[in-house]
């Protein structure tokens, strides 16, 4: 491969701003850093401690937190580009990589803008556009209403008209929001009312189309990247069919089962796509697929995307530095017969949220953070380390997870074996789901739709299982060798460091002592008598059965370890312990094991939120259905939140009276504060006595 | 587990740990395939499991159907209780577990009916006394009465904050006249209290129960206290007497239940929701004590003996006529066996010498024979060391008496023995006591006995204490009788001699074992020899939170 280096028409580029935070804000430094070009950060007042500003080679404060006034702000981060002298800004993925306005300004400003030209993205950018553009230029696509006419009355005639199901889609949408799937007429209004409310929010923009909605299609997306001489290439495509939320979680490429004449086929109709619209720099065209290879324009996304890893993986191409050259007037480093696609490779999206809580978006310290090594064909991609905090300004994403190996089957095997690595305690992960995604034998069969969460949720989401007896053996050793090492801790602190007082040994005169632990298992709570023996060993008793349990606590690196024999079998495990659980990881996979708090300590805090419902996280309230003295029955909505840009309808636990509402519409709450008081009834009283 | 570990020693700065310095250790490897070890060890190791199999059976408490009315009730059994109270397996030092064993005929009160011992709470040591309301209701009786002021005298000796776990009745009614009039009944226990306070020693009382008349003023005159809600309730009289004396009907609550003492009489400092709330905010009471535990003496990382605990078994064994080098004994009880000993050439029937024990350091003084002139001489002077020095004695008891003929008395053995025994007696250094074998006569005055306030006092289960041994004792008797009978011409035939004896005989091995020493409260406890370090170890932990002060010797007579 040649170096081609700018032409007459480029500029060099020297320094870059990134307008972006997190992990794709780090990822494109990286590259930057690579190439010898400077690289410069912006941060809001959330992201002062992160990674991407250390990073960075210098970086510059641009506001408060909310992205609006922040990262969403366009005259601020234009400013900082003309304090730091960057030539270019790269607006990595959200915020404003899809903003014409933005690409204009930039033009206007004399600093290049790493995308497509500001007409690529307008037309693209609204949906109803580009699909008249793609039926022009022979890029088959599905039907739908793009009118003008918004009118609730039109848009559900045309909704009939498609016949249901049917999708109603923000037109200047992306990433599932101001997305909804109506089954049948009578839901609607209730969903077109929503999918405003959010994109409105979201887009300021509540127009929407609706198309015919296609049972389990798959979603298949192809890399394309133009240049300013009028080139342009695939680079092959990705299947990102299993999603929640409507938004991706799992990708990889190639995308299975492909003919290499579909795969042919794909990559030229998209390359079709681009050129209709004189394409530059890294886009991606996205197809809806059906089970018989039909594939039908979707969208184009004018940006690099959070999955271009796997795309890079099997071309062995950096995609950040196609985008810097090309931004720098160069041609497209290599010509479509030099891209050869070489084995397989996953990306799995480890989010703060909670799979068996309808994967509700969460925040949160990450207190402990343990990730597999990376090699050559193992990459993290994260903007965060251990002691960061995931925002709730931003999006919930910790890290991608990205691995190569020679053929799929490998590639999963080597994203499992990875995943198990990944360990995070503080806050609700979907690394176990992940897990059981990727294990799964459909999706090992490559038999993958967007459909395919909601359809195997029984398999993926099991209701918890009982521990086994090992582990909650393993639970308490830890838990005790824990309360060893902070009486050593006091110990070394004292005057008097050797007195047989401070050692945790346990000993009574004359007999052994035994201690009735209770440990908690998912629901229940689980009894075990830990008796300590004179040799440092316990007996531990669950049930009816005994076992012999020794072990020691080590540290490797930040974390530590449990190295444990339970009945001769020794086993090594890391052992996190907080607040009030047992976090256990091992590569038989990772155990939660509650630590019962006492009555007269959860009845302090739980005291002002009983026959409450509470915030499930910091946001703000958008609507209030109910007031001081309604009835209401369990289930009913009680309120609206908007949090992490998504909305929330919080509903009633039980049926009972309203007693107090304590906030209105727009007022901000904060995770776990009480949101609405019910009055106390007799049923009550009684349980909490 | 052998392991000698020099590289402890040299990891503390500032330490001598020059070659030359070192101390040879002490100890011999016992030949324990012969007969008399084998003897030894079966002998001892039946007594310790005798001794365990008590213990399982006092720690119960009382019966069953005692035990679980009062579980029922959403209490914790006492020794729970101790259990959540202290730090999280730490051990726990228990005192006079056999107190009230086979001491009233037909009624069994298991440990006395109260619950002692020295614990860590919040990285404090306390003196924890607990009534165990499955014994009697908790109720007190004489043998209570003295382990809890025993418990308290400890305290007192050694600064310890003490913690009271109420849950009694109050005085035993039919025993109120050994439990209420004298000076060490029950009245002292609010005597102590008072003047430990005085002394800024903290009192906590925690009211998990009944506290009824004086028992009222356990927590009343504690520093600070807790209530358990629904449970504890602290009035002077009580609803039946309250009824009886003027006709008004009240529930055990409503007249002087929680919310009573905590709202409107001010009694009590902090309400409870449940036992476990009680013992979490007792711990917080302790942990905002500012308490620092100050050591007037120098420590080391400690090292275990170099020899197995357990061959004190075939070392020592049950025999009493057997005799046994004391020197073994330490050797498995003090820090990598050493022994730095004084006058090792002088007096040699006692050993003495300085060893370390947990790192802490001790004055050894044990015997090896009877007591003479020099030995008592080489006692005193060996005492009056560890006076001027700080170091805590450690005494181990296995001895006669001191010599008696007419060559001895001409030489002044009462004169030494009284150097010796004024030297025990004024010696302000804590004093531990262990008797692992006989203690008699004199000899018990001269190693420290009860009388002599160790700060405690074990027994191995193989001890004997008395005046003299039962058959010296029998033949005295035999002697006094034969010499009277001759004396009124009266005829004393070998059987009438061996009738006589007999009985004496018995009742001195009765009253000279260690349970019945034990069940009197006349010691601190009985352990396994084995143990002996850890609890040594542990008792001079609890010893050293009070200052250790100068020492004024009385007269000695030269």
């Amino acid at each position: 491969r040649t170096m081609k280096y700018a032409t007459t028409t480029g500029r060099n580029i020297t320094k870059v701003l990134i307008a972006n935070r997190g992990e794709i804000a780090c990822r494109v430094m990286r590259t930057a850093k690579k190439m010898g070009i400077q690289s410069v950060a912006v941060y809001s007042e959330a992201d002062r401690n992160s990674m991407h500003v250390d990073m960075a080679d210098e970086a510059y404060s641009i506001g408060p937190s909310p992205s609006q006034q922040s990262y969403l702000s366009m005259e601020k981060i234009i400013q900082v580009a003309k304090i730091s002298a960057a030539q270019a800004i790269h607006p990595g993925y959200g915020f404003l990589s899809e903003n014409m306005e933005f690409c204009e300004l930039c033009k206007q400003e004399g600093i290049i803008f790493i995308g497509p030209p500001s007409s690529a993205i307008r037309d693209m950018g609204i949906k109803s556009t580009s699909k008249s553009i793609m039926a022009a230029a022979g890029v088959p696509i599905i039907e739908g209403y793009h009118g003008e006419d918004q009118s609730d009355q039109c848009l559900k005639k045309h909704a009939g008209r498609i016949s249901y199901p049917v999708m109603i889609k923000a037109v200047r949408g992306g990433g599932g929001k101001g997305m909804r799937i109506v089954r049948s007429e009578k839901e609607f209004q209730e969903e077109l009312e929503s999918a405003r409310r959010e994109a409105k929010k979201s887009f300021n923009d509540d127009a929407m189309l609706i198309e015919k909605f296609v049972e389990t299609p798959r979603h298949v997306e192809v890399q394309v990247f133009g240049d300013n001489h009028g080139n342009a290439v695939y680079l092959f495509e990705r299947d990102c069919s299993v999603q929640r939320r409507h938004q991706k979680i799992i990708e990889e490429a190639p995308a299975p089962g492909i003919k290499p004449e579909v795969r042919k086929k794909l990559g030229e109709t998209a390359v079709r796509a681009a050129k209709a619209v004189n394409y530059v720099g890294a886009g991606t065209v996205e197809f809806i697929m059906d089970s018989k290879d039909n594939f039908y324009f979707m969208e184009m996304n004018t940006r690099l995307q959070v999955e271009h890893p796997v795309t890079e993986m099997i071309t062995g191409t950096d995609l950040v530095e196609w985008q810097l050259r090309i931004a720098a007037g160069e041609k497209i480093p290599l010509i479509q017969e030099e891209i050869t696609l070489q084995g397989h490779a996953f990306e799995a999206r480890i989010y703060a949220e909670d799979p068996n809580n309808n994967f509700m978006p969460g925040a949160g310290p990450l207190v402990h953070l343990s990730t597999p090594q990376a090699d050559h064909s193992t990459r993290i991609e994260t903007g965060v380390r251990q002691g960061d905090e995931v925002s709730v300004y931003y999006d919930p994403m910790i890290a991608k997870l990205v691995v190569w190996a020679a053929d799929r089957q490998m590639a999963l095997r080597k994203l499992r074996y990875s995943l198990r690595q990944y360990n995070i305690v503080g806050l609700h992960t979907n690394i176990d789901f992940l897990l059981k995604l990727s294990g799964h034998p459909e999706f090992e069969a490559g038999n993958v739709h967007t459909n395919f969460i909601p359809q195997h949720h029984k398999d993926l989401l099991p209701s918890r299982k009982a521990a086994a007896k090992e582990v909650l053996c393993q639970a308490a050793l830890g838990l005790i060798l824990k309360e060893k090492a902070l009486t050593d801790a006091f110990r070394l602190q004292t005057q008097d460091q050797f007195s047989p007082f401070s050692s945790s040994s346990g000993r009574r005169l004359n007999f052994l002592y035994t201690r009735n632990m209770t440990l908690r298992d998912g629901k229940n709570n689980v009894a075990i008598a830990v008796t300590y023996n004179h040799d440092g060993s316990y007996s531990m008793q669950i049930e009816d059965k005994t076992f012999q349990v020794l072990g020691d606590l080590y540290s490797e690196g930040d974390c530590t370890y449990l190295k444990c024999s339970i009945n001769g079998v020794a086993s090594k495990t890391k052992l996190i312990i907080l607040e009030n659980t047992i976090y256990l990881f091992s590569m038989e996979g990772s155990v939660e094991i509650g630590i019962p708090v006492p009555k007269y300590l959860s009845s302090v805090s739980s005291e002002g939120t009983q026959g409450s419902t509470i915030a499930p996280m910091t946001g703000t309230i958008e609507k209030v259905f109910v007031k001081a003295g309604d009835k209401v029955k369990a289930g009913d909505s009680l309120m609206v939140m908007i949090t992490m840009k998504m909305e929330h309808t919080i509903k009633a636990p039980k049926d009972g009276t309203i007693k107090k509402v304590f906030y209105g519409e727009g007022s901000q709450a904060n995770r776990h504060s009480p949101l609405v008081e019910f009055e106390e009834e007799e049923s009550d009283k009684r349980e909490s006595e | 587990r052998l392991a000698l570990r020099p590289s402890a020693r040299a990891a503390v700065p500032g330490l001598h740990a020059y070659h030359g310095d070192s101390v040879a250790s002490l100890g011999t490897k016992p030949d324990s395939s012969s007969a008399i070890y084998q003897e030894n060890y079966e002998q001892m190791k039946a007594l310790v499991n005798q001794l365990r199999e008590r213990v399982q059976h006092i720690k119960l408490g009382g019966d069953e159907k005692a035990r679980t009315r009062h579980i029922s009730r959403g209490k914790l059994l006492p020794r729970e209780r101790i259990d959540n109270l202290i730090d999280p397996g730490s051990p726990f030092l228990e005192l006079s577990q056999f107190a009230g064993y086979q001491l009233y005929d037909n009624e069994e009160v298991p440990a006395g009916g109260i619950i002692t011992g020295i614990g860590r709470v919040s990285g404090v040591e306390c003196m924890i006394i607990a009534n165990d309301a499955t014994v009697k209701g908790g109720t007190y009786y004489p043998v209570t009465v003295k382990k809890h002021l025993r418990a308290q005298e400890i305290a007192m000796q050694s600064r310890l904050p003490c913690i009271y776990l109420v849950d009694s009745g109050g005085a035993n009614l039919p025993r109120q006249a050994d439990v209420f009039p004298d000076r060490d009944h029950f009245g002292r226990i609010f005597y102590n209290q008072a003047n430990m306070s005085s002394k800024n020693i903290t009192q906590i009382a925690v009211v998990m129960g009944f506290c009824t008349a004086g028992g009222a003023y356990l927590p009343a005159m504690a520093d600070e206290n807790i209530i358990v809600r629904k449970q504890g309730t602290i009035f002077l009289g009580g609803p039946p007497l309250v009824k009886a004396a003027t006709g008004e009907e009240v529930s055990a609550e409503d007249l002087g239940g929680a919310d009573l003492h905590c709202r409107k009489s001010g009694v009590t400092d902090h309400c409870a929701l449940d036992d476990r709330h009680a013992l979490h905010l007792t711990r917080k009471i302790v942990k905002s004590l500012n308490y620092q535990k100050k050591l007037d003496v120098t420590i080391e990382p400690p090292e275990d003996p170099l020899f197995p605990a357990d061959e004190l078994y075939g070392i020592v064994g049950a025999n009493l006529k057997r005799t046994f080098d004391v020197r073994e004994v330490i050797a498995r009880i003090v820090d990598g066996s050493r022994f730095n000993e004084f006058k090792a050439l002088y007096g040699d029937t006692l050993v003495t010498g300085f060893a370390r024990i947990f790192g802490y350091p001790v004055g050894i003084i044990g015997n090896n024979g009877v007591l003479f002139s020099e030995s008592a001489k080489k006692g005193a002077h060996f005492i009056q060391l560890c006076c001027q020095r700080n170091i805590p004695l450690l005494f181990l008891q296995n001895i006669t008496g001191f010599m008696v003929g007419r060559d001895y008395e001409a030489e002044g053995i009462a004169k030494d023995g009284a150097k010796m025994v004024t030297a025990v007696a004024c010696a302000q250094v804590p004093k531990i006591t262990v008797i692992i074998g006989g203690s008699y006569g004199a000899g018990n005055y001269g190693m420290c006995g009860r009388a002599f306030g160790p700060r405690f006092l074990y027994l191995w289960p193989n001890a004997r204490v008395s005046v003299m041994g039962g058959e010296q004792a029998a033949n005295v008797l035999a002697t006094v009788v034969k010499d009277q009978k001759a004396r009124e011409g009266k005829q004393f035939s070998s059987a009438d001699e061996a009738a006589l004896k007999e009985p004496i005989i018995k009742r001195f091995e009765e009253e000279g074992n260690p349970y019945y020493s034990s069940a009197r409260v006349w010691d601190d406890g009985i352990i396994d020899p084995v143990d002996t370090r850890l609890v040594l170890g542990l008792s001079i932990s609890a010893a050293l939170n009070a200052p250790i002060p100068k020492t004024n010797f009385g007269i000695m007579r030269m």
